[in-house]
């Protein structure tokens, strides 16, 4: 990734349990760690579990502004939306990470702000793909649920990240293979794919392959 | 082999009932089983099939009702209050003797209680939640990989025996992502000449009632229904035994809970405690010979719950107090550890001694 690229806003949308959580708190921690100063803003109204919160003391240790609702993780299934969202928006200063909820569904909160961000013209809407879901097994399956997202929003993508997994199971062989869907996507979408993700282990074995340390709880 | 896609507890249960043949679903919200019923309204359009939110549980179960009359594949899903809100179309349901679908994707209460996972309706599950003399096939998948494969038993073993049928899950396996192997779609049904399907002039009317006026007519339905329940058990009962060759201590979980205790069983045997697990699959009919036959062998039983011990009374039953029965549990959203559950066979094993 090309720091001299980066929008002030980086909005991570897509299909449910596609992994935007997990790439939004690991985009965050990169740029800080590139010495922009960063906000993540949780922004997802649709379901209560898997939050950017879930990583909050990692985020500020680093000095990552966390804007999340006192709601989240506290078991409170409230969805409404953190008032200094809008202050992080309007005011143009900081970068800006947001984690929206899922599918178009998710992507309605997102409405609110578009008028004011694409005013600013001066962000990047990335579709996180994973073809290994079951609703979007492939490129024409995702890009319904795409163009369904830039309808509910108000937005359209700038661009593809492909985080193509199988959960614990994954091994590099099956990101490989999914490369070629992703291609496909980028082709009739005519989105560039800007990067590839995968969990640290699995990423080290593959040629530019952002790594993501994953939040996890498992049982 | 069909190649594996990672999905949640839920959108499996919804992509499994819907490669079972069901093209009938009727629910409303409720954290944590909505991805069911997301999953549904995504995909049932593309398919031909119905998908309903109804104005309310009561609505929904209804609806399932009249769907079951005509012998089609149908199904709801809720989360335990929403489940209690069901209980009286479950009554009629079984009442009529009619297959169906019931999901529950448990979580804490009683009340409103909360939104984290629980087991705490297994009495209403297995005791019957509803009114009058009925029963529910109940089953208790594991992993995300059972939740699917149990949908489509579940329709089947319904529609084998006319009566509703209950996944019982919790929001844990609701919520968690794992890889699965989707089933093939394959439907296999049994004739239904109850079905009310359109006489074409030729037959008589089915009719599908719950209602029997005559005490002697509704005394004899409730016997040949409880005939049938005798086949069930005998037939049906569903379990995993792990580690139990040379088990002297017995633990017995099902769902969320035998995941964990499965962990600690391993983590026991590492410390030379010859530790071994019943895990029911059927909650209802319960593995009760299975847990007979082991009460002769070993010299004390642990249940591991997420509820105050409701499951414990039936390994009490089933092994008729032969052994001692602890328990090891955790309520009202919380999961005990596996060094909890391990602390808890250390402490029995020691106790005996």
């Amino acid at each position: 990734m090309d720091n001299n690229t980066v929008k002030r806003i980086t909005l991570f949308c897509g299909h449910y349990g596609s992994g935007k959580t997990n790439i939004a708190v690991n985009y965050a921690l990169h740029l800080r760690k590139n010495g922009f100063p960063v906000s993540i803003a949780d922004i997802d109204i649709v379901n209560p579990y898997f939050r950017t919160k879930d990583s909050l003391s990692e985020l500020e240790d680093a000095g990552v502004e966390v804007i999340a609702l006192p709601f989240a993780n506290t078991s409170v299934d409230l969805p409404s939306m953190p008032s200094e969202v809008y202050g992080l928006v309007q005011s143009r200063e900081k970068y800006v990470i947001m984690d929206i909820g899922g599918d178009d569904r998710g992507a309605y909160a997102l409405g609110r702000f578009a008028p004011a961000i694409a005013d600013e013209n001066n962000y990047d809407m990335f579709f996180v793909a994973n073809f290994y879901r079951p609703l979007t097994r492939t490129a024409s399956e995702a890009l319904e649920v795409l163009r369904e997202i830039e309808c509910a929003s108000h937005l359209k993508f700038t661009g593809i990240v492909n985080n193509s997994n199988i959960g614990r199971e994954t091994t590099a062989e099956d990101v490989l293979k999914t490369y070629a869907e992703a291609q496909e996507l980028s082709r009739i979408s005519g989105l560039p794919l800007r990067f590839t993700t995968a969990e640290e282990g699995i990423a080290q074995k593959l040629p530019e392959v952002f790594s993501l340390k994953l939040q996890s709880k498992i049982f | 082999m069909a190649e594996k896609v990672l999905m949640k507890g839920n959108e499996a249960i919804a992509e499994a009932a819907i490669r079972a043949g069901c093209r009938h679903y009727f629910g409303y919200p409720i954290t944590p089983q909505t991805e069911v019923a997301a999953y549904m309204a995504k995909r049932m359009p593309k398919i031909g099939g119905t998908f309903l939110q109804a104005e309310s549980e009561i609505s929904a179960i209804n609806m399932v009702y009249g769907v079951a009359g005509t012998g089609k594949r149908v199904m709801t899903s809720s989360s335990s209050p929403g489940i209690s809100l069901k209980q009286e179309g479950i009554s009629y349901i079984a009442g009529a003797d009619l297959p169906a679908l019931i999901v529950n994707v448990q979580r804490g209460g009683p009340g409103l209680g909360g939104i984290q996972p629980s087991q705490s309706d297994y009495f209403q599950s297995t005791k019957g939640g509803g009114h009058g003399d009925y029963r529910l096939i109940v089953l208790a998948p594991e992993s995300v990989q059972e939740m699917a494969d149990m949908t489509a038993l579940a329709f089947e073993l319904a529609e084998k025996y006319r009566m509703p049928a209950m996944l019982l899950a919790d929001g844990t396996m609701g919520q968690m992502m794992e890889p699965v192997e989707l089933p093939e779609e394959n439907i296999n049904t049994v004739d239904m000449p109850w079905a009310v399907t359109g006489t074409e002039m030729k037959r008589e009317h089915n009719i599908i009632n719950s209602l029997y006026l005559k005490p002697e007519e509704l005394e004899q339905k409730n016997i040949e229904r409880y005939e049938r329940y005798k086949v069930i058990e005998a037939n049906e009962a569903r379990y995993e035994s792990f580690m139990m060759d040379d088990a002297e201590y017995c633990v017995v979980a099902f769902g969320i809970a035998a995941r964990v205790a499965k962990n600690a069983v391993v983590a026991a045997r590492k410390e030379g405690i010859k530790v071994g697990m019943i895990r029911p699959i059927t909650l209802w009919p319960f593995p009760k010979e299975a847990l007979c036959a082991a009460a002769d062998k070993v010299k004390a039983f642990i249940s591991v719950e997420l509820s105050m011990g409701q499951m414990i009374e039936d390994i009490r039953l089933a092994t008729e107090c032969k052994k001692p029965v602890e328990l090891c549990n955790r309520v009202g959203g919380m999961i005990p550890t596996p060094e909890e559950v391990l602390a808890k066979i250390r402490e029995v094993k020691g106790g005996s001694n």
